[in-house]
């Protein structure tokens, strides 16, 4: 089976090891991820305002390329990119009015319907393949893997566009299970990384990852594993300013959900591109002797 | 210092503008500070997310510009999937900000970014702050 | 009805329509001899204007409007009775609408207009005598039912009382002390208790359910049903050697399953509730006893020594008649695990876990412990309106004791741990019973309980703390606190099963499944079903205070419907 895939901009730069890890594994599934053809940015942050229907173009224009292709259905691995489209096609959907004006502001595209599906992955996993399926389908168990999932905010807030209770989530918690990893839950699982503010304020960042980290280590966590690029690179990026500021902070791996599941399944690690990760999680995966050949 | 509330502040152009652009009522908040208790960023803001809105409510917009507290938001959504009450307050915190940016002031001034940074940033923080913090 | 009168009562409330309008209308329609607009039609003046024109017109149908035909109609209808019609000659209406004053009329007139058609087309209703069966059935051993079920009963009318668990008494008999005056209901609540277990004219069917309802007021006929305790409670005499020797170790829902160190809270497979329980009568809990799940032990059956284990006892039924009914089913607290932004631990209980281990007579016997590690706690936060008021994700309504049973709890941990500290975090603090604010007063200047005002956004462990994200917003500073233990104030919420009650009894209950009176100013005791009477928090969140009072008040309706001997039940005729 195939299935539409919008990868976003970061995904095709900072966050290629997403990407590439994502491809793979879902072939060892036996989902073929097409991509989009034309996609362009989705804007990466949702306007929250009540009167900018210029800022749901770009988004809506990714949703008219999947009818494009005729299907109806997308999915999406960055989580900034499934907020912003999700949340767009939630507004037109649930308001013709808007949908209208935008559909005649883009005349030269084919009108919008509200016809496509936007899902993350981390869906796809759940509710086309299940826990079960997967779990049969590990090769390399993460036994020993002690990894704490981290949700940030766009993949759960608002309610709307949840894809798992906004408060408890379990739905990475489930997979890392499945895929026989060390799952440890840590009270920061849900909190914000400071997001953007990284441009502006990337002291705050620092803080707020700080006590993110710290939180997840107190749990005896080995790895942080996310879906978020931002998130990636704040919680990544800012490890060396903070093992200088706290001297008995060794640092600790961020990997992608996709770069575990693609371990697991026992693809070959180099397709997991793991040394662009901002921590090189190696050392720690040849400890635990899952980075067979 | 004394305020100054009357039926002109309470039904202020200000409060109009902020309630149609975030499609909130902002009366509805009775104050509980449960957005200020866990908002991950107000270490760093000098009035806490609650007293922005009850600024708001007030139609108190002098004393909303002089806080950093709408820039230092994080759009994180934590504080309006908690609100008992149902205020969005990320909605009314983006009302606030663009009230500001549609004047065309920007709180990040792009030509600064030093090159480094922008080699290390991903797009979507830079796309994404660019679009929160500037005109 | 060929001589009808229309009384359109205009007191100063009625200012919002055109009343003149409104008579010159109605004066037109056909049969209407007389109509008129009058001041207060409700008080006896009025009243005797009515009258008067009834007999000087000679009418015969008379519709008068009002603002709450509820209310007014008994009034009115013994005004126009006594000046020589019958009840159904008279309609009451209600004109009242909330628009402007044009539309107010045109309504009006439209209302009185139909109500009309419906007096011409009224039939003498058809009335059948009721003898009262002078008994009564009250649902709920709590203090609400004890209160009622004594009041009746010293009123020398028999009264059975069913209760849910195996013993009366409610939750209050988990508290510790109580507000404002610190006293224990082991001391104050068990007397009433065991006079309800000794009188005469009460009988107690415990650890029983009610399963079906017919009937009517003065004569229902009632269904009880009695759950399988395996011990013949008749030849049990509560010795309770029986529960010595049973081997399982269960948490129990007395304790609120409450998970202490060294198993302190926790019962055995055939248990009663407490030491004061009454009746002293133990059951068997099937789903851990050894012989029902393993097929061996019969420890106690070998300790009773009066031969009352029954193994195959069988659930069995009871019907009854009775006149009145008095429902007493009481309240839960809302499950902490409803709020999902604080974790579930341990050292982090609802209201009710927090009195155990306050009370004298609780699981560690007074002493205050965390669940944990069974190490004192040095420093406790208490939260306020956990799910009440949040219509987003829990409840709309104020619970109304959380505010004076957290402070209480506060002042009483104080009174054990002269060392700790306490912090409450709270919205408004709402003390408008008697005593209520000085309690709260005293709290904070004489035992240091330090208030906070700020809904708490996230609660989890932190290694050995507690940790508590708040806000003081009267400072507007953030607080993150570590505490030692955490005590929720739950929302309030009808008892579990209340609403198939409810449809059993045929009663109507609101959005939340409390059970509506019939005015909530002037008949709160009377449910929507004559004979049917409430008391207590199956109508509302409320205090002991205010529960007794209403138990006392149920009781004293009972007491008036019993003092006669028959009942008239109108039925509408149908042509």
């Amino acid at each position: 089976m195939s299935l539409s895939y919008y990868p976003g901009c970061t995904l095709k730069t900072k966050a290629k090891n997403a990407e590439d890890s994502a491809i793979a594994a879902m072939a060892a599934l036996g989902i073929e991820l097409v991509e989009l053809p034309r996609w362009n940015c989705c804007g990466t942050v949702y306007s929250f305002a009540g009167d900018e229907e210029l800022h749901q173009l770009a988004p809506v224009r990714n949703l008219i390329r999947v009818k494009e292709t005729g299907g109806d259905r997308v999915a999406t691995i960055c989580s900034f990119c499934y907020n912003t489209l999700k949340r767009a096609n939630l507004l037109v959907t649930s308001n013709p009015e808007k949908m209208h004006t935008i559909n005649t502001f883009m005349e030269e595209e084919i009108d919008y319907e509200g016809d496509v599906e936007v899902v993350h992955l981390l869906e796809v996993l759940r509710d086309d393949i299940g826990w079960e399926t997967i779990a049969e389908k590990v090769q390399v168990p993460l036994t020993g893997l002690k990894v704490a999932p981290y949700y940030g905010c766009t993949l759960l807030r608002p309610q709307e566009i949840a894809i798992d209770d906004v408060e408890r989530p379990t739905i990475m918690h489930d997979l890392l299970k499945a895929l026989g990893a060390d799952v440890v839950d840590f009270p920061y699982a849900t909190e914000c990384c400071g997001s953007y503010q990284i441009i502006s304020n990337p002291d705050y960042v620092s803080q707020r990852v700080w006590d993110i980290l710290s939180s997840a280590m107190r749990r005896k966590a080995d790895a942080i594993v996310l879906s978020c690029p931002l998130c990636d690179a704040n919680l990544g990026q800012t490890q060396k300013e903070l093992m200088q500021t706290h001297s008995e902070f060794k640092g600790i791996p961020i990997l992608y959900f996709t770069q575990l599941l693609a371990l697991a399944l026992g693809l070959d690690p180099e397709i997991c591109r793991l040394e662009l990760n901002y921590v090189d999680p190696r050392p720690l995966l040849e400890s635990k002797e899952l980075l067979r050949q | 210092m004394r305020i100054e509330i009357s039926t002109e502040t309470l039904y202020s152009d200000f409060v109009k503008k902020v309630e149609a652009i975030s499609e909130q009522t902002l009366i509805s908040c009775y104050q509980c500070g449960k957005c200020s208790a866990g908002c991950p960023m107000c270490f760093a803001m000098d009035l806490l997310p609650s007293q922005i809105i009850r600024l708001a409510q007030l139609g108190l917009e002098d004393d909303i510009a002089k806080a950093n507290t709408i820039w230092i938001c994080a759009s994180c959504i934590t504080c309006s999937v908690r609100c008992p009450k149902g205020v969005d307050l990320a909605r009314v915190m983006e009302a606030l900000r663009l009230i500001t940016s549609r004047k065309n002031i920007d709180q990040v001034q792009i030509p600064e970014i030093p090159k480094e940074t922008i080699a290390q940033l991903p797009q979507v923080a830079m796309v994404g702050g660019f679009r929160k913090l500037t005109a | 009805m060929e001589r009808i009168g229309v009384f359109v009562c205009h007191c100063k409330l009625m200012a919002y329509m055109d009343t003149g309008t409104v008579v010159e209308a109605i004066s037109k329609k056909p049969d209407v001899v007389h109509a008129a607009a009058y001041e207060d039609l409700c008080l006896a003046p009025g009243l005797e204007q009515v009258k008067d024109t009834i007999k000087n017109e000679k009418l015969d149908g008379v519709l008068i409007t009002s603002c709450s035909p509820v209310l007014h109609q008994e009034v009115l209808r013994q005004a126009v009775t006594a000046a020589g019609l019958e009840a159904h000659q008279m309609q009451a209406v209600d004109i009242r609408s909330q628009n402007g004053v044009k539309e107010n009329t045109e309504r009006a007139i439209e209302a009185i207009s139909s109500a009309l058609d419906k007096l011409k087309a009224s039939l003498p209703p058809v009335r059948t005598k009721v003898p009262i069966t002078k008994k009564v059935l009250v649902i709920g051993g709590g203090i609400a039912g004890i209160r009622a079920s004594l009041d009746i009963a010293d009123g020398g009318y028999e009264v059975i009382l069913v209760e849910r668990t195996h013993s009366i008494g409610g939750h209050m008999i988990q508290y510790s002390e109580t507000f404002p005056t610190l006293d224990c209901p082991q001391c104050i609540e068990t007397p009433l208790m065991t006079d309800t277990g000794q009188h005469d004219n009460i009988t107690i069917y415990a650890y029983s359910e009610i399963e079906e309802v017919t009937g009517s007021i003065g004569k229902f006929k009632v269904k009880i049903r009695r759950k399988a305790a395996y011990v013949d409670w008749d030849k049990c005499n509560g010795c309770l050697m029986c529960i010595e020797k049973c081997p399982p170790r269960v948490l129990s829902e007395y304790e609120r399953y409450l998970d202490m160190p060294k198993r302190q809270a926790h019962r055995r497979a055939i248990w009663v509730p407490h030491a004061q329980a009454v009746p002293m009568r133990p059951i068997i809990d099937k789903d851990h006893c050894l012989y029902f799940t393993k097929g061996k032990c019969r420890v106690c059956e070998q300790a009773c020594p009066s031969k009352a284990i029954d193994f195959t006892q069988q659930e069995s039924f009871v019907e009854i008649e009775v006149g009145a009914i008095v429902v007493a089913s009481g309240f839960d607290l809302m499950p902490k695990s409803a709020i999902k932004e604080y974790e579930l631990d341990k050292d982090i209980l609802e209201g009710i876990e927090f009195e155990r281990i306050l009370c004298p007579a609780g699981p560690t016997a007074g002493k205050v412990i965390r669940p944990s590690d069974g190490r004192e706690p040095k420093t406790v936060a208490f939260i306020s309106c956990c799910g009440s008021r949040d219509p987003e994700h829990g409840v709309p309504y104020c619970s109304k004791v959380c505010c004076m049973y957290l402070v209480k709890m506060a002042l009483l941990y104080m009174h054990a741990v002269h060392d700790g500290q306490t912090f409450i975090f709270y919205i408004d603090i709402r003390t408008t019973g008697k005593g209520y604010e000085e309690f709260v007063q005293r709290a904070v200047t004489e035992d240091n309980v330090l208030y906070l005002r700020g809904k708490v956004s996230k609660i989890f462990r932190d290694g050995d703390k507690i940790k508590v994200w708040g806000a003081d917003t009267l400072t507007g500073k953030r607080i993150e606190m570590a505490v030692d233990l955490v005590v929720l104030g739950m929302a309030m919420l009808p008892s579990e099963g209340v609403k198939e009650l409810a449809d059993k009894l045929g009663i109507a209950t609101d959005e939340h499944g409390f059970m509506v009176e019939l005015h909530s100013k002037l008949r709160p005791m009377e449910s929507s079903v004559p004979g049917i009477y409430l008391a207590g928090c199956c109508q509302g969140p409320k205090d002991i205070q205010d529960t007794v009072a209403q138990g006392g008040g149920a009781a004293s309706k009972v007491l008036a419907l019993f003092a006669q001997d028959e009942v008239i039940l109108e039925e509408a005729a149908v042509r």
